[in-house]
């Protein structure tokens, strides 16, 4: 059996350092545009990654980004070794937030960001256990809605 | 309309160096959330908003957005700028607030695109 060719892409996020914010994605996104990716699935692959690179920066103090980009998707996976979310089904609603003030002020913890993940991803699942992190995966079908 | 003509009839303080000012305003959008204006706006649009750090730089640059407003004379951070001109995103500053940006754009024809 012969595996896909795939691109593979790795990224540590640290806690806390809005100065790097967005280096994964922003990474991610050349590439996918260097490759010919259409500009929609482009800008959606780099929300959704942008997004979950925020909540690991500002929820779990660090985690990973690993991108996986076949032919035909996408895959982008996003894991911490933060506090864990205790209610996923609570997280998943629009408008709830656990974000500080700070984070408030800077007009993020508004609670959109894992339903703007799961809204721009073909596939979208969440693993979160307390006290050991959580691990997001999404992923993208490189089919253009624009054409 | 290109962003250049849409900074000029606003009087707006460019602030960025390397934008592409040719760029055709496909729309404008106005909020201060973050991901609000990353699950809403699309490319080519301007915004406006009362952020000025550098996360701002960074959402503008994953949509394709044509500028960013800061309006309201709300303060934009040196880091902002340096993270704008290492992305060609245009930000623009003016002491009107919001409200009346987002008018004026609506008087130049700029609707929110849709």
């Amino acid at each position: 059996m012969t595996e896909a060719k795939s691109v593979k892409m790795s990224y540590d996020v640290a806690g806390g350092d809005f100065d790097r914010a967005g280096e994964a994605s922003a990474n991610i996104k050349r590439m996918l545009q260097k490759i010919g990716i259409p500009a929609d699935i482009v800008r959606r692959v780099a929300i959704g990654t942008y997004e979950a690179e925020m909540n690991v920066l500002i929820h779990a103090g660090g985690g990973t980004v690993n991108a996986e980009i076949f032919t035909d998707h996408t895959v982008i996976n996003i894991s911490d070794h933060g506090p864990g979310i205790p209610d996923i089904k609570l997280a998943m609603q629009e408008g709830w937030s656990t974000a500080p003030d700070y984070i408030r002020q800077m007009g993020f913890g508004a609670g959109m960001g894992l339903p703007n993940m799961m809204k721009c991803s073909d596939k979208f699942d969440i693993q979160s256990k307390i006290g050991e992190g959580t691990s997001i995966t999404m992923e993208f079908n490189h089919i253009s809605e624009d054409l | 309309m290109q962003i250049k003509e849409v900074i000029n009839s606003l009087n707006l303080n460019l602030l960025t160096h390397t934008g592409d000012m040719q760029m055709e305003v496909t729309g404008g959008y106005a909020s201060d959330l973050l991901s609000n204006v990353m699950g809403q706006a699309e490319p080519g649009m301007v915004w406006v908003t009362m952020q000025g750090h550098q996360n701002v730089a960074a959402v503008a640059s994953l949509i394709g957005l044509a500028a960013v407003i800061v309006a309201g004379g709300a303060p934009v951070e040196e880091d902002t700028l340096k993270k704008a001109d290492a992305n060609n995103i245009n930000i623009a500053a003016t002491d009107l607030p919001a409200y009346v940006v987002a008018g004026q754009l609506y008087a130049l024809g700029i609707t929110n695109g849709k």
